[in-house]
């Protein structure tokens, strides 16, 4: 009895997933697998000697990297200052862009389909560019300095704003847009009043995050000759100058350190 | 006065939303038009806003035909037409003032709006319009902290602070429980005789429609299929609207409570 009514309810409970879907993820999930597999032994072979070899390797180097020098503090300074200085700047100007770009590329407010689509394509295009690609075209077309850095930086970053804006601004609530349209607002007032208090806090807080990102990638942007800190420290190792260098990563690790720990508390505060 | 003349509206997909609309709605009534989910109710009320533009005909209001009209035209006629939702349609993160404030944009320039710079009587006829639905002390709140009868009082603040000539509500009293519900048709009632605001109401529950309306229109697939003063109506009538007899969900109920 107890034997039979087990069966029937087995038979009545379906799979979540069908039969087809189990297969292909299944498949998916090997394929992938085989790829790891086989780059891993690869990249093995590839290195003299494997992991073993590298490691030991490394140790030999990272000892050179120590004591870390102090004495180069007061000189690092200023080309600290001007990394974050770039990073400001930049994410200021890509604040602002963002804002007309954010909009265009937002389906429920830029009803122009043509429009819509030409905004969202040029946003992605600009996202397929890696931030040190640009630098290095910048680099090359207005010298090595801080000016170069900023641009890539501004590029960079609007290509992420835009798009996480624009996907922000189609997740409001429509009903007060339409509300004030039917009382005879125009589109500016509309935005204003109905969209910006909406979008307001979720912009801020990107904004911030994408400055935590511009400090870090200022750094790595001044390697490739885009000034600041980055630069002087892409010097001092050139030179095999090790603890200047040590002393250079470690004043950065602070400084990005407290400026995330800053931003993330105040984008808590705010969402 | 609003005059409909043989509209009619279909929409770029097919779907007849109205089909040979004849009515005039005289200065000063409280119409309510009654008829089943999708007989055209909100179509016919956001036709006279333009929210939605007839096909063709003619529709009159203050004797202009509104559906030439584009731009300035189209945002003076705007000003003139208040307008009231099931879902209040409320900034949810802005305070109730600013939110009934924004009733005057149509009236305000832009550069002055964005400065936030309304006029001193603007922000008296705001608060003005608050007390007038007994909300004045939420003021300040933020319109997602009050319950739902309060925030479709405060949309009606909004559209008083708009100070129109029409008031079309869509099914107003949708998402309220019964004694909230005739608390809102109560206070548009009330507006309507206090300021002789023409009014229309959609709603769906016939109770409420017998015991508020002046005058009731029936809709049914697009088409007026009656339209007379409350006393002709009996439960015959609604029935020939509904096409089929009268179910407990047609009444709101709670008319004692009120
Ligand atoms: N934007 C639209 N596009 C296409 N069809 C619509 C649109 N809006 C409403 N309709 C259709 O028009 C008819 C009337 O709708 P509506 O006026 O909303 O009715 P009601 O308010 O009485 O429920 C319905 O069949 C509805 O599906
Ligand atoms: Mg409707």
């Amino acid at each position: 009895m107890t034997n039979e009514k087990k069966t029937i309810t087995n038979r009545d409970v379906p799979a979540i997933y069908p039969v087809k879907t189990k297969i292909q993820v299944s498949v998916i999930f090997f394929v992938v697998l085989a790829i790891y597999l086989t780059s891993m032994t690869w990249t093995q072979s590839q290195m003299a000697g494997g992991f073993t070899g590298a490691l030991g390797n490394m140790f030999n180097v990272m000892v050179k990297f120590f004591p870390p020098n102090t004495a180069v503090i007061p000189a690092v300074w200023g080309p600290m200052v001007e990394t974050i200085q770039m990073a400001i700047i930049a994410t200021t100007v890509a604040a602002i862009l963002t804002v007309p770009l954010a909009l265009l590329a937002a389906e429920n407010v830029t009803t122009n389909k043509p429009l819509y689509l030409i905004t969202r394509t040029f946003l992605n295009i600009l996202r397929t560019i890696p931030d040190l690609v640009l630098a290095v075209i910048f680099v090359g077309l207005f010298g090595i300095g801080l000016f170069p850095g900023i641009l890539a930086l501004i590029i960079f970053s609007l290509g992420i704003l835009a798009k996480l804006i624009s996907e922000t601004i189609e997740a409001v609530d429509m009903n007060p847009m339409e509300a004030m349209r039917a009382s005879g607002a125009n589109v500016f007032q509309m935005i204003w009043y109905a969209l910006i208090p909406q979008v307001l806090p979720q912009y801020v807080s990107l904004v911030l995050y994408v400055f935590e990102i511009n400090i870090r990638a200022s750094v790595v942007l001044g390697l490739v000759g885009a000034g600041g800190i980055g630069l002087i420290l892409n010097q001092q190792l050139g030179f095999y100058n090790y603890p200047n260098a040590m002393m250079i990563i470690i004043i950065i690790f602070i400084v990005v350190i407290a400026i995330e720990y800053i931003s993330t508390k105040i984008r808590e505060a705010l969402i | 006065m609003i005059q409909f003349k043989d509209v009619d509206l279909v929409y770029p997909n097919g779907t007849v939303g109205l089909k040979n609309v004849n009515l005039t709605i005289n200065d000063g009534e409280f119409v309510v038009v009654v008829g089943l989910s999708g007989a055209g109710k909100s179509t016919l009320i956001r036709s006279i806003n333009r929210l939605v533009t007839p096909t063709s005909g003619e529709l009159l209001v203050d004797n202009e035909d509104i559906l030439k009209y584009r731009g300035s035209d189209l945002r003076k006629l705007r000003t003139k037409t208040g307008m009231i939702f099931q879902n209040y349609n409320l900034v949810k993160r802005s305070s109730v003032i600013k939110n009934v404030l924004a009733g005057r944009l149509g009236h305000t320039g832009t550069l002055r709006s964005i400065f936030n710079a309304y006029k001193k009587e603007d922000v008296g006829l705001a608060y003005e319009s608050l007390k007038r639905v007994n909300i004045a002390e939420k003021i300040y709140n933020r319109a997602d902290e009050l319950s739902g009868g309060q925030q479709q009082r405060v949309s009606i603040a909004r559209v008083l602070t708009q100070q129109p000539k029409y008031i079309l509500a869509d099914e107003p009293v949708a998402s309220l429980d019964p004694p909230t519900s005739h608390q809102v048709m109560t206070y548009l009632r009330k507006i309507n005789k206090e300021d002789n605001l023409t009014t229309i109401v959609n709603l769906h529950f016939i109770d409420m429609a017998m015991e508020y309306a002046d005058r009731i229109i029936g809709m049914r697939a697009g088409e007026v299929v009656f339209d007379g003063p409350v006393s002709e109506v009996t439960e015959k009538t609604f029935e020939e609207i509904y096409g089929r007899s009268i179910r407990e969900d047609d009444l709101r109920g709670g008319a004692d409570q009120s």
